[in-house]
């Protein structure tokens, strides 16, 4: 058969202890059997190594920061696909969804396609409107309320018992034991994610992931249930086994269904000892262990490039349980050259 | 007592939980005991496996048999 050719762009290359999904997402989609794709990378920084990794990231180009509005990031995209004609756009960070989403249409009309959550999904699932996304679609969430100042701290104890969880908006998540460490870590996420800080009750239990793909009609096109195995100091997972749950592909496929979700996304469970599923968060995104998906028989980034580009995608019905995957990292070496093209000139 | 479903056992005595992830590893007879468990085995069965086959007692059979099941209980290796 021969392959298609198309042209697809992902962020997310920042493959470090903190990973994007960018890479993963490129390995699935280079693995494709449908698909002969040239990969186009988005790079927010200088040394998301993906940036020099040229055997999986054909070209980079540097996209303004989500905080720099959307009219500069349309720029520049438009800038990119001048010179790339890009088919689909796979946008792979928390923070940078929002913009992707409010450019979908205008990317449209320059024939880039997109498969992203819309707009009332993407907002139901933030973590400071957890509590009501669990009433309205029956998911048990443990209980949180978000906060906007270190003044409200002192009072936490009305609604929350110690331990508790410190959270920033997108990202970070931190254990504090006593009011003095929550404020310690109020301050560290507001310097970097702004407010609101949301506080969330401990559930006791094992933390386990899902990664799924809706297409938006409520369909589940894949979903692959992991435990992590070694998990970083940032929490992150460096080591992972996909399991056989039932209970979990339930929930994940209950979730779809009725919020028709729209795309990739990781849903964050904790399991209790009484096998209890508590939802703590939904990343509306494809997460940075997608690779294992595709090593146990889900090929989920190929199968966001088939729908964004309007394909039929016939949903994946078994993966294979006990697969693992253990992370590394290697020493890449660079010439000072790539690195002062890319700070110069802003592509690589 | 029944050993639950999702318990993969190799003849090694690598023992893998699908639903936890968790992973274990037993030495022979451990691995030859939860091996007659998941075929449904009881106890009177399964002492008269072990000692036709290695030298030892019902007392001392019994005893480490019973810490062995606490063991696997704990690990919520069993239907319960």
């Amino acid at each position: 058969m021969t392959k298609k050719k198309i042209t697809v762009a992902v962020s997310g290359l920042n493959n470090t202890d903190n990973p994007g999904p960018g890479i993963p997402v490129v390995r699935g989609i280079r693995e494709s059997k449908e698909f002969d794709a040239r990969i186009i990378g988005f790079a927010y920084e200088n040394l998301e190594p993906g940036i020099y990794l040229h055997d999986i990231i054909d070209k980079t180009y540097q996209i303004p920061y989500p905080s720099a509005g959307i009219e500069p990031l349309m720029q520049r995209l438009e800038y990119i696909n001048s010179i790339e004609k890009i088919d689909v756009i796979i946008p792979n960070f928390d923070a940078e969804l929002f913009s992707f989403m409010k450019c979908a249409d205008d990317l449209k009309k320059m024939n880039i396609h997109t498969f992203l959550p819309t707009h009332e999904q993407f907002e139901e699932r933030q973590k400071s409107n957890l509590p009501d996304f669990g009433k309205k679609y029956g998911v048990n969430v443990p209980f949180s309320r978000p906060i906007f100042g270190e003044n409200e701290i002192f009072g936490l104890t009305a609604d929350f018992t110690y331990p508790l969880l410190v959270k920033g908006k997108y990202y970070d998540a931190y254990v504090a034991y006593n009011p003095e460490q929550v404020r310690m870590y109020f301050n560290k996420i507001v310097s970097k994610w702004g407010l609101p800080i949301i506080i969330q009750e401990f559930v006791h239990g094992t933390e386990v992931n899902v990664i799924a793909l809706g297409d938006g009609k409520g369909n589940t096109i894949g979903a692959v249930p992991m435990r992590k195995q070694y998990i970083t100091d940032k929490g992150k997972a460096w080591g992972g086994i996909t399991l056989d749950d039932m209970n979990m592909l339930d929930l994940t496929h209950k979730i779809i269904g009725q919020t028709k979700w729209r795309g990739g996304m990781e849903l964050e469970l904790i399991k209790t000892n009484n096998n209890e599923l508590f939802l703590i968060e939904i990343n509306p995104r494809i997460p940075a262990w997608v690779y294992l998906a595709v090593g146990a028989g889900q090929n989920l980034p190929e199968a966001l490039v088939k729908l964004a580009l309007g394909e039929e995608v016939k949903p994946y019905e078994s993966y294979d349980v006990g697969k693992m995957f253990v992370r590394y990292s290697m020493d890449m070496i660079v010439n000072l050259e790539e690195f002062e093209k890319l700070s110069m000139n802003g592509e690589l | 007592m029944k050993i639950k479903k999702n318990i993969a056992i190799s003849d090694n005595g690598f023992i893998f939980d699908s639903n936890t992830g968790d992973t274990y590893s037993l030495n022979p007879v451990g691995t030859e005991i939860l091996l007659l468990l998941k075929e449904g085995k009881q106890l009177p069965e399964i002492q008269k496996a072990i000692l036709e086959k290695y030298d030892s007692d019902n007392a001392t059979f019994e005893k480490a048999y019973l810490d062995f099941i606490s063991m696997i209980r704990q690990y919520h290796l069993t239907e319960e």
